[in-house]
């Protein structure tokens, strides 16, 4: 058995391998090569292998499951890990300018991504409750790791350290959930929880254990009411690492969200479709309300985030094929969106304070910095959810599934709360615009105007290129049914 | 698992006892499984009440100490080992070192926690309530796991050790792989959240150099006159 | 579950024989010793003092660092007994499987060495 066994699953997680071995490369390189050029050298690394692991899942690797069904690689998985790759590589491109500016320029930081993206593809092939969690704590420890990387900052560490705990406790609850599950039903595997599931009669103990699942789940995607901790992280990690978190651990933790309670519980779907049902009208309530009066850009996006995570789950609330493809156009157009926008934040740099992050500093903007006021604009407009652009279409997917499910009430609060939450978006558009001017930026990075026009040309032209995309994810999100 | 993979060792094992008799509790095992539960229990409870944090680490200990005798009742042998080597010889002096040597006045960090006790106690009741109605609604099915696992090997053919070694690197290695790079990222956060760049001119040894050294660069010979000095 | 009981019979002995025998020397000088006790027995005795300060400050991180190394490397040696005892059967998987293992923890090693986190200056 052994030879299959192993050569087949070799064959299927070679994106991983590619990760798993490359890493340990770049901590060779970066501990070798003299240290003024370890960082440069070890990021320009990172980012090709992130690109090289995506390559080979997008044209050659194939689909299957490996590992006697711990491990599963279909259409649904490459589509989010393409996403979770993209976010994780334009993160640290964004992050090369920033680290050398504010001095943590270490080549620890590269490997540590790369490492946290490994686990986030465990986590998107996550087929048995096992990988799900060995793939979630290789992903949290590098990141508590990296949100204190700026260890001289009093925030950066506080941040870390807040992160840690409360990701800790999460697990903790996590692994609670699990063993009920495992005692319950006595299987770990997905697809065997779900048989266990469909004959006899639910038990109370599977459904304590699936809250706590759903709980931990829920701290990861920062979805009300666990979501206390991202306010203060994002603030206070730096910039290119917050950037990070909002755009890749999304992207993994959605993706698990989903195919835990589309695979493992299809059959109890009336039973989890109350919880996430009341954690999406939670967050986008409270993500719109609690980020009214917010000072920091940053804590602004880390409320905007929880908001978008609280529609996004509308779509699985639907639970349905199209309720799937809903989440996953979503997060692609999060992703973007997101990426643009802290591309921007981290463009906002005056001559003698250096980075700066409150929203008043952006006053008057549109006359000494058009551009980048425009782009702004676009991304706050798609933001809020205005027609044409993308994160309109992204809040039509989710709110025509949740209609077409039956679930009213849940569309309607989503609506009013997109609504409000346009308000302090366009407070954005408005300081712009009609203030008086603060004071320009700096000129822009190379990298960072790329990643703002590549996403401000995607969010104006997503009418025009949205079809082939919504094919591709309908396609994928064909897979977990 | 969606296939349950066989392992050609497990083609020895002849099933010792009938499955399910392995959870029955009877007898001198339940004696046992009562005095372990509960002083594991009452300790864990002493954790949070003690006042003094230095004996707060060592009630843990004595948690993880009938842990690991709870993990030898149902036969976990190597577990309950490797609990003693990894949490009390390892983790729990750690946390002990931490408490003993950290410049932390513990007496005012605690007053402030007891405003929070009630929320606190709230909170633990609607677990613990919850998890009353769980055992009592639908007593845990405790047979479930033990018809889907494989079934344990008799101990006196292949003891729990083996049985584990058995599976672990084989079945079992896309797990055993991902725990190695965990603990590889362990290894750069440690390093990478504490490690200072080392201070300049301090002077360490060159090993190398040392043992390098011949009598031609080590001693100089030179002629002294009377009275003159170097 | 009581034929574990059983075989652990011995141990079970050995810990009632080492609690009597350590309860019998504590309690034995309580009946046995002569007793009078006075506060001056309990003071600093001739060119001894009392304590200035809280015994607690702040200590350098390495301490630390060093014992998480510590206990991540204890780790490792942990995985390595059920692949030594079960060695025969598990073949050339096996050993490759544990031959890349330590390569990722040897990477971690070289990591350290070239940090100079095993070095105290």
């Amino acid at each position: 058995m052994s030879a299959d066994f192993l050569s087949q699953g070799l064959a299927l997680s070679i994106p991983e391998l590619i990760l798993a071995a490359g890493a340990m490369v770049l901590l060779m390189v970066g501990v070798f090569v003299p240290a003024d050029r370890a960082n440069a050298t070890v990021t320009g690394l990172a980012v090709a292998l992130l690109i090289a692991a995506l390559g080979w899942m997008l044209f050659i690797g194939g689909r299957g499951e490996a590992f006697a069904g711990a491990f599963v690689q279909d259409g649904f998985a490459v589509f989010m890990k393409a996403l979770t790759l993209i976010g994780s590589v334009v993160a640290l491109a964004m992050s090369v300018g920033f680290a050398r500016a504010e001095k943590f320029d270490r080549f620890e930081f590269p490997v540590l991504i790369v490492l946290a993206t490994l686990g986030m593809l465990l986590m998107v092939s996550a087929n048995s409750l096992l990988t799900l969690y060995m793939g979630l704590e290789l992903q949290s420890l590098a990141l508590y790791v990296v949100a204190a990387i700026n260890r001289d900052s009093v925030r950066s560490t506080e941040a870390g350290l807040k992160y840690f705990v409360l990701g800790a406790l999460s697990s903790g609850m996590m692994l609670y959930g699990i063993s009920l599950i495992y005692g319950f039903t006595g299987h770990v595997g997905f697809a065997e929880i779900a048989a266990a599931l469909t004959g006899g009669e639910r038990s109370i103990g599977v459904l304590f254990g699936l809250v706590f699942l759903i709980a931990g789940l829920a701290f990861k995607i920062s979805a009300v009411p666990f979501h206390m901790w991202t306010p203060d992280v994002y603030e206070g990690a730096p910039t290119p690492v917050t950037a990070f978190f909002a755009a890749a651990p999304k992207m993994a933790a959605m993706a698990m969200f989903v195919r835990v309670v589309m695979d493992a519980f299809a059959p109890v779907t009336a039973d989890w479709r109350q919880i996430v049902v009341f954690i999406a009208i939670a967050s986008m309530l409270l993500g719109a309300f609690a980020a009214i009066g917010q000072r920091n850009i940053k804590r602004l996006m880390a409320y905007s985030s929880i908001g978008h995570m609280g529609y996004a789950l509308v779509g699985l609330a639907a639970g349905t094929l199209v309720g799937v493809k809903g989440v996953m156009l979503y997060m692609a157009i999060y992703l973007v969106m997101t990426l643009g926008t802290f591309a921007f934040i981290l463009a906002m740099r005056r001559k003698d304070e250096g980075n700066v992050e409150n929203i008043d500093d952006l006053a008057g903007l549109s006359a000494t910095n058009p551009v980048m006021a425009t782009v702004l604009t676009i991304m706050m407009f798609s933001l809020a959810g205005i027609p044409p652009l993308a994160g309109f279409w992204a809040k039509w997917y989710v709110f025509l599934a949740a209609i077409e499910a039956g679930l009213y009430p849940l569309a309607i609060i989503g609506v009013l709360a997109s609504v409000v939450g346009a308000y302090y978006y366009l407070r954005i558009i408005k300081l712009m615009w009609f203030d008086e001017s603060v004071g320009g930026f700096l000129p822009v990075a190379a990298e960072l105007r790329l990643v703002m026009g590549v996403s401000g040309l995607f969010v104006l032209g997503y009418v025009l290129i949205g079809g082939p995309i919504a094919a591709t994810a309908e396609a994928a999100a064909r897979t977990l049914f | 698992m969606a296939v349950r993979l066989r392992h050609r060792a497990l083609a020895r094992w002849r099933p010792g006892r009938e499955i399910g008799e392995a959870i029955m509790i009877s007898g001198l095992g339940a004696a046992f499984f009562y005095l372990f539960a509960f002083v594991a229990v009452g300790s864990a409870f002493m954790v949070i009440a003690a006042r003094n944090p230095v004996h707060s680490v060592l009630y843990l200990i004595l948690t993880f100490f009938n842990a690991a005798a709870l993990f030898l009742l149902t036969g976990a042998e190597f577990l309950a080992m490797i609990l003693l080597v990894v949490y009390v010889g390892a983790v729990a002096v750690l946390f002990l070192f931490v408490v003993m040597m950290l410049d932390v006045d513990f007496a005012s960090m605690k007053r402030g926690a007891l405003e929070y006790a009630p929320i606190g106690a709230v909170v633990g009741i609607i677990l613990a309530a919850e998890l009353l109605i769980v055992l009592a609604g639908a007593a845990f099915d405790v047979e479930k796991p033990a018809q889907t696992a494989l079934p344990a090997p008799n101990p006196v053919v292949r003891h729990n050790t083996a049985a584990l070694g058995d599976i672990l690197y084989t079945d079992y290695i896309f797990f055993f792989q991902i725990a190695g790079i965990v603990l590889l990222v362990a290894m750069i956060g440690a390093i990478v959240l504490t490690l200072r760049p080392q201070r300049a001119g301090v002077k360490r040894q060159n090993m190398s150099q040392q043992v390098a050294r011949t009598p031609e660069t080590a001693i100089d010979v030179v002629d002294v006159e009377t009275g003159k000095g170097i | 579950m009581d034929a574990v009981i059983a075989s652990y019979l011995p141990i079970i002995i050995f810990l009632l024989v080492s609690a009597g025998i350590g309860a019998a020397l504590l309690i034995a000088p309580f009946i046995v010793a002569y007793k009078d006790p006075d506060p001056e027995k309990l003071s600093a005795y001739e060119c001894g003092f009392n304590a200035f300060d809280d015994a607690r400050m702040k200590f350098d991180v390495r301490f630390y660092l060093v014992a998480i190394l510590f206990i991540i490397f204890d780790l490792e040696v942990a995985f390595l007994f059920p692949w030594a005892v079960s060695f025969g059967e598990i073949g050339m998987m096996g050993f490759w499987s544990m031959m890349v293992f330590l390569t990722v923890l040897t990477v971690g090693f070289i990591y350290e060495w070239k940090k100079g986190a095993l070095e105290w200056d």
